[in-house]
């Protein structure tokens, strides 16, 4: 940043020197926006994170070593046993195929480079490029040369962005972004220039964000929308007709090429507003040239008819055509976009993810900062000018606004359009105040400021030369700056860098501990069980046991079957009696818990096991009963005073199993819930404890081996247990007789 | 109401009922013996008998033959087999079944897609849209058009199964 604004200091910058000037800032900020995000990588490892990667790390490993027909048709008998999952169609193939691609490339260059590290490292590369996208699209709105390289900037390092993208955090967002943003410039500049060239590569990376992302549909509907805004402005011109129809005829028929997409684009309600705007822009298209044509009262005449009859057999058939059932209705998760308590009441599977929960209002602070009061005035002097692409940055930042305020994952896609409106804001700021005289041309100024503006340093030698309210307004201008900076830098290195895989705590003296029993527990799965072994667990560890332990598991998080999920959950949530036969016939040979007792961690399964019988509840409403895990005073309690049907549930009996001989007789406490234990742990006849790890996080139970003598387990243990005390009690006699 | 029939019967029935409207919407030859753009101005026609119709679309066709270069009635010939394709594709999807769904849709959103790309270049190279797009030349527009083209099979192929 200092040669930058070194080379914008030496003297008035010629136009190929800012071009320059312009692209090293750009290099810069690309570096800034990696280096924020290898906190992760400094802090632990290498190391993947969370969930999901792990799922998207393991395809990407059976991509690059069986080749790319092979992982087309993929299926993975090792999911969801016993009824696998035909992986291969039901992903996003995007994510992989990239970093395939990147692979195989370094690998011709002969740089021979881990897949791994290309998984690591892929998020905050793409992170440069999107910094770079937001460049160009904000760059399509305004004139100032200044506001796309803050946009950069902002992009770069604006914390709604990093949570989703920090070096391991391999999902697909860490490209969809960069997709998403550079799909919108596509956009704009096929709107401005009418060209059909730009439509077709917009329609290229749409297909591209398809391949990518779920949230492709975001697309679907705000391109659509902004064109019908546009209508209803009196804005249609011919360049919307040929930009959009070229997207949508080019995008659909991209979109259609991943199998897991397939015939969604005419068979959903989701696509329809993007087909209607489609036959709609016909219309439209049809009736601005008959105007050319006729003329006066017979057009008016003409275009209400029209207008009126389309629209009727338009909406008819739509209605028809959903209530017949050929068109889906709308999917679980976009009722719960209107109606917050839809998914919580409908569709527990979906509320209970915690990324699916409306955001809170800090939240919005926390990760955007000073872009948030940015943002209300980017838009409105956006509304000052409001050409076609100013009406695009409104549309969406409204609708942005208010999916981020419903769900806390939609944040994401709200960034970007906060980050171009917000350097917009800021640059028309300092562009105003930074002037050093009016009399000076234009070009010269727009050159010395980019500099000191974009790097958030002192800018004030060159601009302040002469009024104190100059200096007063930009000086506090760059301290918000400064201070968003040192916001963004806090929050990343704090709240976004942790894999969730390693935990890490501070030990007394400062110095930090790594608790790392997730892989403990794998490591131990995959060295002492059967290679087939099945392992039954929550969804949450379904990817991790299969990336990290490589065994076969039952339902893993993708949720696509709720019925499996259910009965995992019920499974969890009976008695051993009911249990067991279910975990006979799903051969499960070992239950992996997590337990957050002894620590004090809070994720725990325990703390997820309303969810577990909720979600049991919705399939066996009879059987599975969430009122009976509550006291009667309605409390959720785990101490003495929790319910008989709690006490008995297979989860609370794995997670308290033994779990009192840590302590003196009386002591034991759970330190997540803060509660004092029974004194009498609880008893396991049908399952046996296998390992737990160090911090007693997971613990793993092997499912018992039918009796061999044809007892039941009960009866079995019951035995075991009276066989030793009738052991003590003939050992007596028979010390007797020795002696 | 023939379009609303076929909306209740097939599922691909929205675009069509676009599309049918579509081949009216730009291919301004229609008027004269085109069937379709006859469900929609037909209705109102009936009901409110407003008897300026025959009018308009005499007006239209007029319009049409003055107006429109030599070059450019090519392409509209272009647009009207292509509207005959599409007429004939999805009447065999209603008649027929859509079995190959792939087929039918690939074919189908082929001719639709090249049917805008068409109107697009129609658009683009007219006289009188210079002001509309001030960076796009005949020769650039044509480029385009063969580019889009050629993306837009190369996915019809490739989805064709």
């Amino acid at each position: 940043m200092a040669v930058a604004q070194q080379n914008a200091l030496l003297g008035p910058p010629s136009q190929s020197s800012r071009t320059l000037l312009r692209v090293v800032i750009l290099l810069f900020i690309a570096g800034a926006a990696i280096a924020s995000r290898l906190f992760s990588v400094i802090r632990f490892e290498s190391i993947i994170h969370e969930f999901d990667p792990w799922f998207n790390f393991r395809a990407t490993k059976y991509l690059v070593a069986n080749g790319f027909y092979k992982f087309w048709d993929w299926f993975d008998d090792r999911t969801w046993h016993p009824l696998g999952r035909v992986t291969g169609g039901t992903l996003y193939p995007g994510l992989m195929v990239t970093s395939g691609v990147i692979y195989h490339i370094l690998q011709a260059l002969t740089i021979p480079i881990d897949i791994r590290n290309i998984c690591v490292l892929l998020a905050p590369a793409f992170s440069g490029l999107t910094a770079f996208a937001a460049y160009l699209l904000t760059n399509e709105m305004t004139t100032s040369p200044s506001a796309g390289l803050l946009a950069a900037a902002f992009m770069g390092i604006a914390p709604g962005y990093i949570s989703r993208s920090v070096a391991g955090s391999y999902d697909n967002e860490a490209i969809a972004i960069f997709l998403l943003v550079f799909t919108f410039y596509l956009w704009i500049k096929a709107l401005k220039l009418g060209s059909m060239l730009w439509g077709a590569l917009c329609a290229l990376f749409y297909g591209y964000m398809v391949a990518s992302w779920g949230g492709y549909a975001f697309i679907t509907c705000i391109l659509p929308l902004h064109a019908f805004v546009l209508i209803c402005m009196g804005r249609y011109s011919r360049r919307l007709y040929v930009s959009y129809t070229t997207w949508y005829a080019l995008g659909t028929l991209a979109s259609m090429q991943i199998p897991f997409v397939g015939f969604l684009p005419v068979k959903t309600s989701e696509h329809m507003p993007a087909l209607g705007i489609f036959g709609f822009l016909q219309l439209v298209g049809f009736i601005d040239y008959v105007r050319s044509a006729i003329s006066g009262r017979q057009f008016q005449a003409f275009l209400i008819t029209v207008l009126v009859a389309t629209f009727g057999i338009g909406l008819a058939g739509l209605v028809a055509l959903t209530s017949l059932g050929y068109i889906a209705p709308w999917g679980g998760r976009f009722y719960s976009l209107w109606d917050t308590g839809y998914a919580k009441v409908h569709i527990p599977i979906i509320a209970s993810v915690s990324e699916h929960q409306p955001t809170a209002w800090p939240a919005f602070f926390f990760d955007l900062n000073i872009l948030v009061w940015l943002l209300p005035a980017g838009i409105w002097l956006l509304y000052k000018e409001l050409r076609d692409e100013h009406v695009f940055v409104i549309t969406y930042a409204l609708c942005g606004s208010y999916f981020a305020g419903v769900m806390v994952r939609l944040m994401l896609t709200l960034t970007p359009i906060v980050c171009v409106a917000a350097a917009i804001a800021a640059s028309k700021l300092l562009d105003t105040y930074l002037v050093k005289s009016p009399s000076q041309t234009s070009t010269s100024e727009a050159g010395e400021k980019k500099a000191p503006k974009s790097a958030d340093k002192t800018a004030s030698p060159l601009g302040v030369s002469s009024m104190v309210s100059k200096l007063t307004i930009v000086g506090a201008m760059i301290v918000y700056l400064l201070m968003f900076v040192s916001h963004c830098t806090w929050v990343t290195s704090n709240a976004y860098s942790s894999p969730s895989v390693v935990l890490a705590s501070r030990m007394p003296d400062g110095s930090q501990h790594i608790i790392d029993d997730y892989r403990e527990a794998y490591q131990w799965l995959r060295q002492n069980t059967k290679e087939d072994a099945k392992i039954m667990s929550w969804w949450d560890y379904g990817y991790q046991i299969g990336g990290m332990a490589d065994r076969p598991t039952l339902v893993d998080n993708n949720t696509w079957n709720n019925t499996h999920i259910a009965t995992v959950g019920k499974a969890m949530s009976s008695r051993e009696e009911v249990s067991y036969p279910i975990m006979r016939q799903h051969e499960v040979d070992y239950v992996l818990i997590v337990f957050g007792g002894l620590l004090g961690y809070s994720g725990d399964d325990i703390n997820k096991f309303l969810w577990m019988v909720r979600i049991a509840e919705g399939i066996w409403p009879e059987e599975v009963k969430e009122r009976d895990f509550f006291t009667a005073r309605g409390e959720y309690r785990v101490d003495d005073g929790a319910t008989d049907t709690m006490k008995n549930s297979l989860m609370y009996k794995m997670s308290y199993h033994n779990y009192q001989s840590m302590f003196p007789p009386g002591k034991a406490a759970d330190r997540v819930r803060g509660v004092q234990l029974p004194s009498e742990g609880p008893v396991l006849n049908t399952i046996e404890e296998a390992y737990t790890t160090e911090n007693w996080i997971i613990r793993i139970y092997k499912v018992k081996d039918l009796d061999n003598v044809g007892r039941d387990h009960f009866s079995a243990a019951a035995f075991d247990r009276g066989q030793k005390k009738k052991a003590t009690k003939k050992r007596g006699p028979r010390v007797l007789r020795v002696d | 109401m023939a379009g609303k029939k076929n909306a209740r019967s097939e599922p691909a029935a929205a675009p069509a009922t676009t599309a049918t409207s579509t081949p009216s919407a730009k291919a301004p030859l229609t008027p004269t013996k085109n069937p379709i753009p006859i469900p929609t101005p037909a209705q109102p026609k009936a009901v409110a008998a407003q008897g300026g119709w025959a009018q308009v679309f005499q007006n239209l066709y007029d319009y049409y033959l003055s107006e429109t270069p030599q070059r450019t009635k090519l392409l509209d010939v272009f647009l009207l087999f292509l509207v005959l394709v599409g007429a004939l594709q999805f009447l065999y999807c209603i008649l027929a079944g859509n079995y190959p769904f792939n087929a039918f849709l690939s074919g189908f959103c082929g001719t639709v897609g090249q049917f805008v790309l068409t109107i697009s270049l129609r658009i683009q190279t007219t006289e009188a849209n210079k002001a509309d797009f001030p960076k796009v030349s005949p020769e650039r527009a044509f480029a385009d058009y063969v580019v889009c083209s050629l993306i837009l099979h190369f996915f019809c192929v490739n989805f064709i199964n």
